[in-house]
């Protein structure tokens, strides 16, 4: 088992809505302890208990690193999603028990780094919350950038300014203020770390203009959780337990295996980690990959999918599980 | 080309123009042939954005041929010890972007590795390539004394006087492989001196 599946039992301490698409969670441990040490940038998997069905979805950790009687999350909701975040703004009220998984860094800070360049779009923002926390009580350099639509719902954009004054630097959409990204990736000094967090499009436009602007790979670091989309239900052949099963449209591959009682290995759900990495036996139709861990040749080589994010369409799916 | 070894031996590639608009190259001796090599396979205004800082070999060989690709920028020095205070220069003022080419001796690449990680570049960000002369950088672990162009296994300190068993075993830090005594149970003990880092 790895450290990501180990559970926290804990109770819901806080529940505040940030605006009017975002709400905050805190959590404490039910036994009363310190939760475990976590660095900038960790998750956490969140289990929503839902009835007779169980989603399982990550969420940054967006409190101070230095203190951790409590964890905190900010979930946006999404009203055309399968529903966790609905669930999470709806159901989920102070004195709930919930279970959470121990955290999890997919999105560290490299320390080496003679400064820590960072890009912030929209909900994107919560590991930063955690990495400033983290930087601001060692003296690190550190440089944030935030694109949010308006400014009512740049959350957290406030509290931002006021802990770190011109060090944050802020562009609304509505304003029609765009980051020059150019100029700021040609104008950081030698040894500085780049980290990207917001929606896929944001995040592949500063991968590229940073690959072309002579910026090294491990300096450019990015984390986007891929929301499991729902989609038509689907059905699948497990070769090595002999199972068939049927994928629902609201449900991701990974839940319907793991509801079969086959228990894959995985961190994320996100499609970013590659634990729950899936060869393929045989298949018959087409593959909806939507993971940022697969290279584009294993995308297309039909052989590998990542079952937390990804779906297929046609007659038939045999995967090794 | 320096065999593979332990994991902290280093291993070197084969120049490659990379994506970025300053190039800085840093080379000795045979090392420029890496660099005349490369050019025949980089994008048109490539060097219009360069800098080469070369240190000839006795022959005085690559001089010109080097001048020929036209870099923004061409200096010659006569030894490491007198390019170090223009490097340190260029990567105190440089800005991301800036990409680094090492090629030519072990010590060469070794030496201007260990500056650029001081400023901040990662070594797997770095290209380099090994030419010429496997002769190499040695820290002896008892006195902590650098011996440069060491050729022979094993090796005299030339500091402490101890006779050492030149490592594979490599320091980026120190930019250094490591000697340790050979013979420090009895010093009588005098294994025979061969010449195997040419």
């Amino acid at each position: 088992m790895s450290t990501g599946t180990t559970k926290l039992d804990v109770v819901v301490s806080n529940v505040v809505p940030v605006n009017e698409l975002v709400t905050r969670f805190h959590f404490r441990r039910r036994d009363g302890e310190l939760l475990p040490t976590f660095s900038g940038g960790a998750h956490v998997v969140v289990e929503m208990r839902d009835g007779d069905r169980t989603r399982l979805n990550p969420y940054s950790l967006m409190g101070s690193p230095l203190d951790t009687r409590e964890y905190t999350i900010s979930v946006r909701r999404d009203d055309v999603g399968r529903g966790g975040s609905l669930f999470m703004h709806r159901s989920v009220k102070p004195g709930l028990e919930m279970v959470i998984s121990y955290p999890v860094n997919l999105f560290s800070l490299d320390l080496r780094a003679r400064k820590h360049l960072m890009l912030a779009g929209g909900i994107g923002i919560t590991p930063f919350m955690a990495q400033t926390s983290q930087l601001a009580g060692s003296g690190g350099n550190f440089e944030l950038h935030y694109t949010c639509r308006t400014a009512s719902l740049g959350t957290y954009a406030d509290v931002l300014q006021q802990r770190y004054d011109r060090r944050v630097r802020l562009y609304h959409d509505d304003l029609d203020e765009r980051i020059e990204l150019d100029r700021l990736l040609s104008s950081q000094p030698l040894g500085t770390h780049l980290y990207v967090c917001g929606p896929a499009g944001m995040i592949n436009w500063v991968r590229d203009r940073a690959a072309a602007l002579g910026w090294p790979a491990e300096t450019v670091h990015f984390e986007h959780f891929a929301a499991p989309q729902p989609g038509a239900p689907f059905d699948v052949t497990l070769a090595v337990t002999g199972k068939t099963i049927r994928v629902g449209s609201q449900q991701s591959l990974l839940e319907a295996i793991e509801a079969a009682g086959v228990d894959p290995p995985y961190l994320c759900r996100g499609g970013v980690c590659g634990q729950c990495e899936t060869n393929v036996v045989s298949h018959d139709g087409k593959f909806i990959h939507n993971d940022h861990w697969l290279s584009e040749e294993d995308h297309r080589s039909g052989c590998k999918i990542m079952p937390c994010v990804s779906r297929f369409e046609g007659k038939s799916l045999v995967l090794e599980r | 080309m320096a065999a593979k070894s332990i994991i902290s031996r280093p291993v070197y590639g084969t120049l490659s123009p990379q994506p970025g608009k300053h190039h800085l190259f840093v080379a000795d001796a045979e090392g420029a042939v890496a660099i005349i090599e490369m050019a025949k396979n980089v994008p048109a205004g490539f060097f219009g954005g360069a800098e080469i800082v070369f240190i000839p070999g006795p022959d005085g060989k690559h001089v010109g041929a080097l001048e020929a690709l036209k870099p923004a920028q061409f200096h010659l020095a006569a030894s490491f010890a007198s390019l170090l205070p223009r490097l340190k220069q260029t990567l105190t003022n440089a800005h991301m972007g800036l990409r680094l080419y090492l090629s030519g001796t072990e010590g060469l690449i070794g030496q201007a590795m260990q500056v650029a990680l001081e400023a901040g570049i990662d070594h797997t960000s770095m290209q380099t390539e090994h030419r010429g002369s496997l002769a190499r950088r040695m820290q002896c672990v008892h006195c902590k004394g650098i011996t440069e162009n060491v050729t022979t296994q094993p090796a005299t300190c030339a500091h402490c006087g101890l006779l050492l068993l030149v490592r594979d075993h490599y320091s980026r830090r120190l930019a250094a492989f490591q000697g340790v005594c050979i013979n420090a149970e009895d010093r009588s003990e005098i294994p025979p001196m061969e010449e195997i880092f040419r």
